[in-house]
C-alpha cells in the first residue's frame, strides 16, 4: 500500500470567505488509479475544495500537489487536471468531434493527429463515428460520455467530477453510475468525485471522505463508513439510521446501556477510537433499519437472549426491496424505522398491528454526544 | 367535441386578426403605401409641367453624376466603420455588465448606458458641438495643456462624424450583446479554460460563436440607424459630411425634385438590404435567429 503512487495530495489547505471557513485546514492523499469521492451536504465546502484542485480558486493556506508537483499559482489551463462539470458544459457551438478535440487543438497538435485521437477516444467510450453529431442530438448518457472523453483524451493525472449525475432522472442516474465505474476501471485514471448522494459515493468509490463544515469527518472505504462510523455525523449521513439521544446508565466492556429521555433502555456498542464512555455521559446511539429484526412474537428473541421491545406499526413504507416499517415503541413512544425482510413474511403487516423487534447491541453504535450539540 | 371546437377556433382566429389589425394597418399605411408611391415616383420623369412619363432617368442621373454615387459609397463605408467601432467598444461594456458586474453595480452600469438617451439626439449632438468647436471645451483644454499653440477646430472632420455616430448607436449595440452574453453559461468558459484554452482562444471559439446572433443583431440595427442618420452627420460634419440622406433631403426639400429623391431613397433601401444580406451571409447567421435576439 505504501508503495502506491500519490496523484493528489493536500497539505493544510484552507479557504475562508470572511468569517466562514469553506475549507478548514484539510490534509489528505489520493492514490493513483483510485476512485475517490468527497461526500457531504450542500454548503459543506466540497465544491470549493474541488475548484481549488482544478485551479479556479486559490487556497488561502496550504498546498495542493498533483502528481507530486506543487500547484499553487498554476492556472487551470496548465494543470494536469480536467473537470467534468455539473451540467457537463459541452460546447453547443461545436459538434462532438470538435468538443473532444478542443483540448488537443489548444495544445497545438496537428489536425490529423487530433482526428485520430478523437476517433480512438470516442471508440473507447462506445460512441464511434459520432464526431459530426451536434451536442443536442445526444442523449443524457451520451453527453456524459462525451464530457468524460473530452477530458480523458488529454490524459490528465486527475479527473474531477462535480456531481455530474445530479441533473439526471433516477433511472438514468442508476445506469450512469454503473457506466462511470466501468469507465474508471477501463481507463485507470484517478477520479475525484464530489456528491451529496451517499448511494453514488458508496457504489462508485474506493475511498470516500465525508465532509462537513469544511472538514473531513471521516475518510475510509465505503464499508468502513457504513459499519464503523467515527462520528455521529457520519453515522447519520451515510445510510439510513435511527438516532436515539440519551444518557449512558451503565457500561459493560464495550457495550453501553443507554436510557432515552422517555425511558427507553437499549444497549449499543461504544464507537471505536473515542475516549471511553462513562456512566452518566450524554450519548447518541444509532441503529440501522436493516440491523433490527422484526417478529410477531417474542419467542425467537427470548430463545437467543437478544434484547427486544414491543412496538405498534405506525405506517408501512413500501419501496420494493427497500421497504420499511415505521413503528412506535409501546412504553416510551420512541419512533423506529425497521427494514422489512425480503422473505415476504410480513407482506400482510398492517398499520396498528403489534409487533416485537430487537437488534444485536454489537451492531448498534453509540457515541458520546458532542459538546457543541448541547450548546447549539 | 368537434362541433363545439369549430366555432371556438373560428372566434379565436377572428380575435387574432383583430389583435393584429393595428400592426397590419401600420405596416400598410406607413410602410407599404408610401413605398409604393415612392416607387412610382422614382420611375417617372417630368417632360413638361405636370406631364410625366415612365423613365429610368432618375437612376441614370445617379450613375452619371459622380457626386451622387461617391456620396453613396462614402456613406456606406463610413457606416460600416462606425458599426465596427461600435461593436468593438460595446463588447467590453456588454461583457462587464453581463458577466462581471453583480447586483447594484450591474444596474448602475446599465443606467449609465441608458442615461444619454433620455436627452433628444439633437441636444446630444449639440453637446458634442459645444465640446469640439474651435472655441469649445476640448480645444481650450488642449491649449491650456500646451498641446496645441492655438485652438483647433475639431468639428467638420470625418472622425467627428464617426464619434457622433458611435455615441448615438452605442446603446443599440450594448443591449443585444448583453442579452447574448448573459445567456452564455459561465461553466462553458470555465470548461474551455480547464481544457487548456487561453483568453484569446476562448473568445474566438466559445464566446464569439455563442454571441454571434446578438452581435449580428446589434450590427444590423446600428448599421441601419447610421446609414439613415441625418442629424448627426449634418451637424458634426457640416458641409463636408456628404451623407447620402442629405442628398435625399436636398432633392425633396430644396430642389422639389421628388422623383430624384424617391430614386435615392430606393437606392439607400437597396444598399442597406444588400449589405445586411451580405453581412449575414459572410458571418453564417440566419436572419430569423438574429432577429429573435434583437
Amino acid at each position: 500500500m505504501s508503495a502506491a503512487k500519490i496523484d493528489l495530495e493536500a497539505v493544510g489547505v484552507a479557504k475562508r470567505y470572511g468569517e466562514f471557513a469553506a475549507v478548514d485546514d484539510l490534509s489528505f492523499t489520493v492514490q493513483r488509479g483510485s476512485f475517490f469521492s468527497i461526500l457531504g451536504p450542500s454548503g459543506c465546502g466540497k465544491t470549493t475544495l474541488l475548484r481549488m484542485v482544478a485551479g479556479f480558486i486559490q487556497p488561502d493556506a496550504g498546498e495542493i500537489r498533483i502528481g507530486g508537483k506543487p500547484m499553487n499559482g498554476v492556472p487551470p489551463n496548465q494543470r494536469p487536471v480536467n473537470m467534468v462539470f455539473q451540467h457537463l458544459a459541452l460546447f453547443p457551438m461545436m459538434n462532438v468531434g470538435d468538443n473532444v478535440g478542443y483540448g488537443l487543438a489548444r495544445r497545438g497538435l496537428p489536425v490529423d493527429e487530433i482526428k485520430r485521437r478523437v476517433g480512438e477516444m470516442l471508440e473507447r467510450v462506445s460512441l464511434p463515428g459520432t464526431q459530426g453529431k451536434r451536442v443536442d442530438q445526444l442523449s443524457g448518457g451520451q453527453k456524459q460520455r462525451v464530457a468524460i472523453a473530452r477530458s480523458l483524451v488529454l490524459e490528465p493525472t486527475l479527473l474531477l467530477l462535480d456531481e455530474p449525475l445530479g441533473a439526471l432522472d433516477l433511472k438514468l442516474r442508476e445506469h450512469m453510475k454503473i457506466e462511470l465505474k466501468q469507465l474508471q476501471a477501463a481507463f485507470g485514471t484517478t477520479f475525484v468525485y464530489i456528491t451529496h448522494d451517499q448511494s453514488e459515493a458508496l457504489v462508485l468509490s474506493d475511498h470516500v471522505a465525508v465532509m462537513n463544515h469544511g472538514r473531513f469527518e471521516q475518510l475510509g472505504t465505503p464499508q468502513a463508513l457504513y459499519y464503523e462510523p467515527h462520528t455521529p455525523f457520519v453515522a447519520g449521513f451515510v445510510g439510513a439510521n435511527n438516532r436515539l439521544v440519551g444518557k449512558a446508565v451503565g457500561v459493560q466492556g464495550d457495550i453501553v446501556q443507554v436510557t432515552t429521555a422517555t425511558g427507553l433502555t437499549l444497549h449499543a456498542r461504544a464507537a471505536h477510537g473515542h475516549a471511553p464512555i462513562k456512566a452518566g455521559d450524554a450519548v447518541e446511539a444509532f441503529v440501522r433499519p436493516e440491523v433490527a429484526r422484526l417478529a410477531r412474537t417474542a419467542t425467537e428473541f427470548i430463545a437467543t437472549g437478544m434484547p427486544h421491545f414491543n412496538g405498534m406499526v405506525e405506517s408501512l413504507l413500501f419501496d420494493g426491496a427497500n421497504s420499511a416499517v415505521l413503528l412506535r415503541e409501546k412504553t416510551s413512544g420512541v419512533e423506529f424505522r425497521i427494514a422489512l425482510p425480503q422473505t415476504g413474511q410480513f407482506a400482510d403487516l398492517r398499520a396498528g398491528e403489534d409487533v416485537v423487534f430487537g437488534f444485536d447491541p454489537q451492531r448498534a453504535v453509540c457515541f458520546a454526544a458532542p459538546a457543541q450539540a448541547h450548546a447549539g | 367535441m368537434l362541433a363545439e371546437g369549430a366555432p371556438r377556433s373560428h372566434m379565436a382566429r377572428l380575435l387574432g386578426m383583430l389583435l393584429l389589425a393595428p400592426a397590419l394597418l401600420w405596416l400598410l399605411g406607413l410602410i407599404i403605401l408610401p413605398h409604393a408611391e415612392l416607387a412610382v415616383l422614382s420611375l417617372r420623369a417630368r417632360v413638361a409641367p405636370r406631364v410625366y412619363e415612365p423613365s429610368f432617368a432618375q437612376y441614370l442621373t445617379f450613375i452619371e453624376e459622380p457626386l451622387y454615387w461617391r456620396t453613396f459609397v462614402r456613406t456606406a463605408v463610413m457606416s460600416l466603420i462606425a458599426t465596427a467601432i461600435t461593436l468593438l467598444m460595446a463588447f467590453p461594456i456588454a461583457w462587464t455588465i453581463a458577466k462581471i458586474a453583480r447586483g447594484r453595480a450591474k444596474a448602475l452600469l446599465f443606467v449609465l448606458c441608458l442615461i444619454p438617451f433620455w436627452v433628444s439626439e439633437t441636444v446630444r449632438t449639440l453637446g458634442w458641438m459645444i465640446l469640439l468647436r474651435e472655441s469649445g471645451v476640448l480645444p481650450g483644454i488642449l491649449v491650456w495643456l500646451g498641446v496645441t499653440p492655438a485652438p483647433v477646430e475639431m468639428l467638420y472632420h470625418d472622425a467627428t462624424i464617426l464619434v457622433g455616430l458611435v455615441y448615438t448607436s452605442m446603446l443599440f449595440m450594448v443591449i443585444p450583446l448583453i442579452g447574448a452574453l448573459e445567456s452564455l453559461d459561465d461553466s462553458l468558459v470555465e470548461a474551455a479554460y480547464d481544457l487548456g484554452g487561453n483568453g484569446w482562444s476562448i473568445l474566438r471559439h466559445i464566446i464569439i460563436p455563442h454571441a454571434a446572433p446578438g452581435m449580428a443583431a446589434g450590427c444590423i440595427v446600428v448599421f441601419m440607424l447610421t446609414l439613415g442618420n441625418y442629424l448627426t452627420p449634418t451637424l458634426l460634419g457640416g458641409k463636408n459630411s456628404l451623407w447620402f440622406t442629405e442628398q435625399i433631403y436636398t432633392q425633396f426639400i430644396t430642389r422639389f425634385n421628388w422623383e430624384q429623391g424617391a430614386a435615392f431613397g430606393f437606392l439607400l433601401l437597396a444598399l442597406s438590404t444588400g449589405l445586411v444580406w451580405l453581412g449575414l451571409k459572410l458571418s453564417g447567421q440566419k436572419f430569423g435567429e438574429v432577429m429573435q435576439r434583437s
